[in-house]
């Protein structure tokens, strides 16, 4: 064996560890605002997670203890879980959390390997596919009137035949699809923010709900499991793209605090665009992926086809990724650039 | 004597584990029986033994000479006889033997006499030469000949002089010892490095968790007719790396690519210091030096260990344990694992470090890249090791250049801190290496093909050269046989060009068994065979060379 012969007690289980132990306050909040729904997703995108990595790993030939518990595809189940609508059908999550892991990681040549946030892809197959289904959020319990217990939910979830008056009670637009709807209808941002679904910054109970995973994601800073550039320049990049356009035209285009407190930005900005595997490496990349991915999140959201950016501006900022980073490479000790010419004295 | 110190990005905390070995007091080693001292031990030139078997050499004893400018020369470290020149197992990671001189010592220990030099008399090149004929050669652990570093070169003096006494590597303390109990010997090294190279600055870099070897060098310093700066730097791997050295205490870098020098800095490990003192002072050469003997040991300790004392020697005086799982010489961040426990103490050696399964753990299987770019917060040298490591298991060697593999200088804190427990700084080392390979072989083509397009254009000319000599002589040979038609009847044309073929053939055949060897008449049959195999290869080369030109005599 060649030096060095002591290894620091770091691993990918503790890298990964912590990033779950971030997602708890976040669901903490998610289970007190919205009900227990959240934790059927969960415990269904995990198990569905972890079956299709051991059989993928199987088939691959890859010894299946050393991957299964490096604890990587939970955090994907997860994060898919969690962008999903709590209320979502059985077999949406499961088609989700199938295709992120077998496609988009293991056909992609499993952990390390994957260009794409995996999560991210199965987001994106399933609202591209499925996009009614994708609506069925439960609403914040402080509007609804019978919220569902933890049962019912899991009802909902692998029964599908509540009554619609019922499922009607207890979903609910979220605030980024009423504002889309509203202003597909005229209204301006003003009239739509009326509406009980929006809070003090973005809507109610979401906002609290982006509160915990900014909470987490700082956690994760802290200790310096993701750089800050990534999640900085994503919120810069939704509040500057917000900003500019609602400076331009308040009432067309919604106040950037709104756009920067929906959980879907903060998610994304401290644990998906933070995806180490398919993000930029380099420091200045990292700027750049980010604020890209803030920028492409909101020109989504305005113009776009579907409520919500964050997964397919991260998607797009993933395929730039080798360019950015051979573009951005760092000057090293001694101040060759890459091309190995010197900076001018 | 406050200074304003700088950090180097990068870097790791790995568990320093000093107290072990620097409290205990030094020893001297046993005298072995014998003695295997590598010609190699240095950067540069192996030594050339000036020694035969069978011959008696004194203790201090020129046994292998400096071969060249960039060498250093070998001695004897004790008296006694010379058994043997010739390959036998050494320090080294290939675990491939290299030649030693071995000496069946006699246990008297006899001295050769030793004659001080008076350094500042001397001629600065003379006392260099001297310096590299003593063997001094820089203990830190990269063993560059000392002569060459004092040499200031074309800009006749080096402004500043750092001494190295970081000691980074976890484990390794025989710096640390060493500046405790002998401070104003490494202080008059220091004063002879000033003299040579005309340094204005003094700084002697220290890591802050040696408080005793700073007040010691700080003590020393004080008496000194010159100023000497002893600075506590932070505690960080690795801050005594010569770069990251340069760079803690002064703020600058050293340009890629370039030597220190080139910026007006040289530094030296403070064990260099203390041989240049003795050498110059004493007349020794460098025969020995503290080793730290630690780790899986009974009694953890440095020892002053002879050049060429197996390391055996040295873990039984430590106190051997059972169990212990291997032997490494150096530190457990940069140090090499050890095939052999005969193979000698040489110049390079700081710390035998003894492992056992609970000291160090068999390292976990690696796991695929996750590029969390955590080794490039670590690196000093401010690489991308995530990418390096891509592009060398991808076998793209051509990237990894360009992304400056050739700027890693190996310190491991990529591996350390890999949550996928990578062994990067292998992959880098298989690349380079790789490269250094192909690099190789691309100039032993270059020089292949320059030979034969010579030799192309070589036989070319001859045939013209020749042609138009033989056109003149049978034109002559002609005038001549017309000139004398009168003997018996005149030979036609045809019998003219005939003789002439025939003579020629004559000559040529005399001259072919003139050209033949006649000195491979009774090889030994593995020679012959190799002889039979270039004969071979001759012939094919030959018979390519023809084809061409025979091509371009046809019409």
């Amino acid at each position: 064996m060649p030096a060095p012969f002591i290894l620091d007690r770091s691993s990918v289980t503790q890298v990964m560890a912590w990033v779950l132990a971030a997602l708890l306050p976040g669901i903490a909040v998610y289970v007190w605002l919205f009900g227990p729904g959240i934790l059927v997703t969960l415990s269904l995108a995990t198990v569905t997670a972890l079956v299709a990595e051991a059989a993928m790993l199987k088939a691959r030939g890859y010894p299946a203890k050393p991957f299964l518990t490096d604890l990587s595809a939970i955090v994907t189940a997860w994060l898919l879980a969690l962008s999903l609508p709590a209320l979502a059908p059985w077999w949406l999550i499961v088609t989700g959390t199938l295709f992120a892991i077998v496609v988009a990681k293991h056909l992609y040549g499993g952990l390390g390997q994957n260009i794409f946030n995996p999560a991210m892809v199965g987001y994106a197959v399933l609202i591209v596919s499925f996009p009614l289904q994708m609506t069925q959020w439960p609403g914040p319990l402080s509007l609804t009137d019978a919220p569902l217990t933890l049962a019912q939910s899991a009802s909902v979830i692998f029964g599908g035949d509540l009554p619609k008056a019922m499922l009607d009670a207890v979903t609910m637009a979220t605030p980024l699809d009423a504002l889309r709807t509203g202003l597909l209808q005229q209204l301006t941002v003003d009239e739509i923010m009326v509406q009980p679904i929006f809070g003090h910054y973005g809507g109610i109970g979401f906002e609290w709900l982006a509160g915990a995973f900014l909470l987490g994601g700082l956690l994760l800073w802290a200790l310096r499991i993701i750089s800050w550039q990534v999640p900085l320049a994503f919120l810069a990049g939704i509040w500057l793209a917000a900003g500019f356009l609602h400076f331009f035209d308040a009432g067309r285009f919604g106040a950037p605090w709104f756009h920067l407190f929906a959980p879907s930005v903060m998610l994304g900005a401290f644990f998906i665009a933070t995806d180490p595997v398919s993000g930029s490496t380099t420091p200045r990349g990292r700027l750049i992926f980010g604020f890209g991915a803030g920028l492409l999140t909101i020109i989504i959201r305005t113009w776009g086809g579907y409520p919500d950016g964050v997964a397919f501006a991260i998607l797009l900022m993933n395929l730039s990724v080798p360019l950015i980073d051979a573009w951005t490479q760092p000057r090293i000790y001694g101040g060759a650039t890459r091309r190995g010419k010197a900076p001018p004295a | 004597m406050s200074r304003k110190l700088h950090t180097f990005k990068g870097g790791v905390h790995p568990p320093e584990h000093k107290a072990e070995s620097n409290a205990r007091p030094v020893h001297a080693a046993p005298l072995p029986k014998q003695l295997v001292i590598p010609l190699r031990q240095h950067i540069g030139n192996p030594a050339k033994p000036v020694v035969e078997v069978g011959q008696r050499v004194l203790k201090g004893q020129l046994i292998g000479a400096a071969d060249g400018y960039i060498s250093a020369a070998v001695h004897a470290s004790s008296s006694g006889i010379v058994t043997a020149i010739g390959p036998a197992v050494v320090p080294h990671a290939s675990g491939l033997p290299d030649d030693c001189i071995i000496i069946d010592t006699d246990g008297r220990d006899e001295w050769i006499s030793l004659a001080p030099l008076d350094y500042r008399a001397m001629e600065p090149a003379d006392l260099r030469m001297r310096l590299r004929d003593l063997g001094l050669a820089g203990l830190g652990g990269a063993v560059f000949p000392s002569a060459v570093k004092l040499d200031p070169g074309a800009a006749h003096h080096c402004p500043t002089l750092i001494l190295n006494g970081a000691e980074c590597e976890p484990w390794i303390t025989c710096d640390d010892v060493l500046m405790r109990l002998h401070a104003d010997d490494i202080l008059q090294g220091v004063a002879i490095m000033r003299h040579l190279l005309g340094s204005t600055e003094i700084l002697v870099g220290i890591e802050d968790n040696k408080p005793e070897a700073l007040a010691s060098m700080r003590f020393a310093a004080a008496k000194l007719d010159f100023a000497v700066e002893v600075v506590a730097v932070p505690t960080i791997y690795p801050a005594g790396g010569a770069k990251q050295m340069i760079e803690i205490l002064t703020g600058q870098q050293v340009p890629s690519g370039k030597l220190s020098t080139d910026i007006g800095i040289q530094v030296f490990n403070i064990g260099t210091a203390h041989a240049l003192a003795r050498a110059v002072h004493h007349g020794e050469p460098l025969i020995s030096r503290l080793v730290t003997v630690t780790g899986f040991v009974l009694r953890p300790q440095n020892v002053e260990a002879l050049i060429g004392t197996p390391l055996h020697t040295l873990i039984t005086l430590a106190g051997d344990r059972e169990g212990s799982t291997g032997v490494l010489m150096g530190g457990p961040m940069m140090g090499m694992p050890m095939p052999d426990l005969a193979v000698p103490v040489v110049k390079a050696t700081n710390c035998i470090l003894v492992q056992s399964a609970e000291l160090f753990p068999p390292l976990p299987k690696a796991l695929p890249c996750i590029r969390c770019t955590r080794c490039a917060d670590a690196c000093p040298a401010e690489l991308q090791p995530q990418e390096l490591f891509r592009f060398a298991k991808a076998g793209d060697f051509g990237r990894a250049q360009e992304y400056h593999l050739f700027d890693c200088i190996e310190c491991g804190c990529c591996s350390y801190v890999c949550p996928s427990h990578i062994p990067l700084v292998d992959f880098y080392r298989y690349a380079k290496s790789e490269i250094w390979a192909r690099e190789k072989e691309k100039r032993a083509a270059d020089l292949a093909r320059e030979r034969h397009e010579f030799r192309q254009f070589r036989l070319e000319r001859e045939k013209q050269e020749k042609a138009e000599k033989l056109a003149a002589k049978a034109k002559a040979k002609r005038a001549e046989l017309a000139a004398a038609p009168a003997a018996e009847g005149a030979p036609s044309e045809a019998d003219a060009k005939k003789a002439l073929i025939a003579a020629a053939l004559a000559r040529a055949q005399a001259k072919k068994a003139e050209a033949a060897p006649k000195n491979i008449d009774h090889l030994p049959p593995d020679t012959q065979r190799e002889i039979e195999e270039i004969e071979a290869r001759r012939a094919k080369i030959r018979e390519l060379a023809r084809q061409p030109l025979e091509s371009e005599e046809k019409p």
